[in-house]
C-alpha cells in the first residue's frame, strides 16, 4: 500500500473508490469526498488478467472481478466486503456442453436491477450472456441469447472479431424495468430485449458498418461502448468503430453525433462516459483510427472531448494531460464518471497511467503511474 | 492417489502435491484421469474448470502426465501407485 502524491485528508466519512482492472491484477484507489488525495492499494490477483472489476451500486460492498490467469480457464472472483476478501465463483460462466463453445474469458460485468439484489450479468468472449442470481457464485447462460438460432448470424463465428476475441459488452439494464436490457457486441451490434432475455432484436439502424459489403446491414456492426444517458434511460450513446451515435427511444434510428468532432481528430475511439445527472453531457476519448489504426492518441496528443448538448458540439479537454509525445490510448471499459457534483472523470491508459478530473474534465492530473496496461476503470461511492 | 499441482493452481490447494481419494469400483476398473479430477474438484471447488473446458477438453497449454506418460484423454486409466501430474505452461507475457 502506498500513498500517492496529494494532500493528506482527514479521515473520510464517505469514500470515492476506483477499481482499476489491469493486464496483471487489480488495484484500488481511494479518496475522500474532496477527491484531492488518492491512496493506492494492491495488487490483488497479481499476474491475473482482470478484464473488468465492478462494485455493486446497490450496496457498494459486493465486488466482482472477471479473471483469466495465464493458460488456466476463466473465472470470476467475488467479494462481500469491498475487496478485503475474495471467493471464487463455484460455477463461472460456461457454455452448455451441447453447444460446442468454450468461454475464453468474461469480459464485462453488470449489476442487475435494484429490485433484484444478487442478480448480475456477464458478457463473455466469444459472445455469450450469463446471469447469476446469487451474487456471482453460480452462473447460467441466458438461453434466449446463447441458444438463439440467429446468434451465429448476428455475431459471426467464434474465431471472428477482434484479435483477442469477439466480445459481448455494455450490458445495460433499464432502471425502470428489469426485463428491458440492451447489449453491445464486437462484432454483432446493439441488441435489445424486453422480456428478460428470452427474445432479442437488433437495434442498429443509422449506424454505419463501412467494413462490410453492405454498409447499412441489420446487424454485424462494431459498437465499442454503449451507455444509457444519465437520468434519461430512453437515450443511449454509442462509441462505434464507425463514429459516435445517439439514440432517443422509442425511436430506433441512431443519429450520427460524431460529425462535429474536429477533422484532425476524427470520431473513432473506444470508451464513452456519461454524466449521471445530465443526459446531454458525455465524454469520449478519440484515438487514431486512420490507415492501419495505430490506436494511439491522434498525433501523440491525448485529449478527452466533452459534449454538453447531446453530441451536437464538442469541446477538447486536455489541461493537465501531456501536450505531445504521448502515444497511449484508453480501452473501452477504461473511462468512467462518478456520480458526484461536480462529476469526476477517470481514465486508465494502455501505458498504465490513471488520470482523473474532479471538475468534469476541465483539468486532469495523474493519479497513478507505472501500473500494468489498464483494461477497466470503475468508480464507486460509499 | 497423489496429484502434483502446478504453481498457478496452488492458490486452490496450498501445496505442490495433494492426495485425493478416488473410489475404485473394481480391481479391473482403475481410476481414470477424469475421476481423479472430479475428486480433486470436490476437495478444491473450481479447480477442474481451470484445467478442463466446458466441452470436456484439456485446455491448451496445459499438460497432464500419468506417471511419465503425457495424455489429453480424460478417460485414460491411472495404474495403482502412479501419480497424476498437472503442468500449466507459463508462456506468454
Amino acid at each position: 500500500m502506498a500513498r500517492l502524491p496529494g494532500a493528506a485528508r482527514p479521515a473520510p466519512t464517505r469514500r470515492t473508490r476506483l477499481l482499476v482492472a489491469t493486464r496483471k491484477g487489480l488495484w484500488t484507489l481511494t479518496s475522500d469526498l474532496s477527491r484531492t488525495g488518492w491512496r493506492a492499494s494492491g495488487p490483488q490477483f497479481l499476474g491475473h488478467i482482470i478484464h473488468h472489476a465492478v462494485a455493486d451500486p446497490r450496496d457498494n460492498r459486493a465486488w466482482l472481478a472477471a479473471a483469466r490467469t495465464g493458460h488456466l480457464g476463466p473465472t470470476i472472483f467475488r467479494s462481500a466486503d469491498a475487496g478485503r476478501t475474495w471467493k471464487e465463483a463455484a460455477r463461472p460462466p460456461a457454455f452448455s456442453e451441447d453447444s460446442g463453445r468454450v468461454v475464453d474469458h468474461t469480459f464485462w460485468l453488470t449489476a442487475g436491477h435494484p429490485s433484484q439484489p444478487g442478480v448480475w450479468y456477464a458478457g463473455t468472449s466469444p459472445q455469450g450472456l450469463f446471469r447469476s442470481n446469487d451474487g456471482g457464485a453460480t452462473w447460467e447462460g441466458v438461453s434466449g441469447f446463447n441458444g438463439n438460432p440467429q446468434r451465429k448470424a448476428w455475431c459471426g463465428g467464434d474465431q471472428d472479431g477482434t484479435p483477442d476475441g469477439p466480445k459481448m459488452h455494455s450490458i445495460l439494464v433499464d432502471p425502470r424495468d428489469p426485463a428491458h436490457m440492451y447489449i453491445g457486441m464486437s462484432g454483432g451490434g446493439v441488441f435489445e430485449t424486453t422480456d428478460n432475455g428470452a427474445q432479442w432484436k437488433p437495434l442498429n439502424k443509422g449506424v454505419r458498418a463501412d467494413f462490410l459489403p453492405d454498409p447499412a446491414p441489420e446487424y454485424g456492426h462494431d459498437p465499442h461502448c454503449v451507455r444509457l444517458a444519465g437520468g434519461q434511460p430512453d437515450r443511449l450513446y454509442q462509441q462505434n468503430h464507425c463514429g459516435i451515435y445517439r439514440l432517443d427511444r422509442p425511436g430506433d434510428q441512431w443519429q450520427d453525433i460524431g460529425a462535429g468532432m474536429p477533422k484532425s481528430v476524427g470520431p473513432v475511439g473506444f470508451p464513452l462516459a456519461v454524466d449521471s445527472r445530465d443526459p446531454d453531457t458525455l465524454w469520449v476519448f478519440p484515438m487514431d483510427g486512420t490507415s492501419v489504426w495505430p490506436r494511439t492518441a491522434p498525433g501523440g496528443r491525448p485529449a478527452v472531448y466533452r459534449s454538453r448538448d447531446g453530441g451536437r458540439t464538442w469541446k477538447r479537454q486536455n489541461q493537465g494531460l501531456p501536450k505531445s509525445q504521448a502515444w497511449w490510448t484508453v480501452k473501452r471499459q477504461a473511462m468512467t464518471a462518478d456520480n458526484r457534483d461536480p462529476t469526476g472523470i477517470y481514465f486508465g491508459t494502455t501505458s498504465g497511467e490513471l488520470w482523473g478530473s474532479r471538475d468534469e474534465g476541465r483539468t486532469f492530473r495523474c493519479l497513478a503511474r507505472h501500473l500494468p496496461q489498464i483494461y477497466a476503470v470503475e468508480a464507486s461511492i460509499g | 492417489m497423489r496429484v502434483r499441482i502446478p504453481s498457478p493452481l496452488r492458490s486452490y490447494t496450498g501445496s505442490a502435491e495433494v492426495g485425493v481419494a478416488v473410489p475404485v469400483l473394481a480391481p479391473e476398473l482403475p481410476p481414470t484421469v477424469s475421476g481423479v479430477l472430479a475428486s480433486l474438484n470436490l476437495n478444491y471447488p473450481g479447480i477442474r474448470f481451470r484445467i478442463v473446458d466446458e466441452q470436456g477438453k484439456v485446455r491448451p497449454h496445459i499438460k497432464l502426465f500419468v506417471g511419465s506418460d503425457a495424455t489429453r484423454d480424460l478417460g485414460a486409466p491411472i495404474p495403482s501407485g502412479a501419480t497424476l501430474m498437472i503442468v500449466a505452461a507459463l508462456s506468454g507475457g
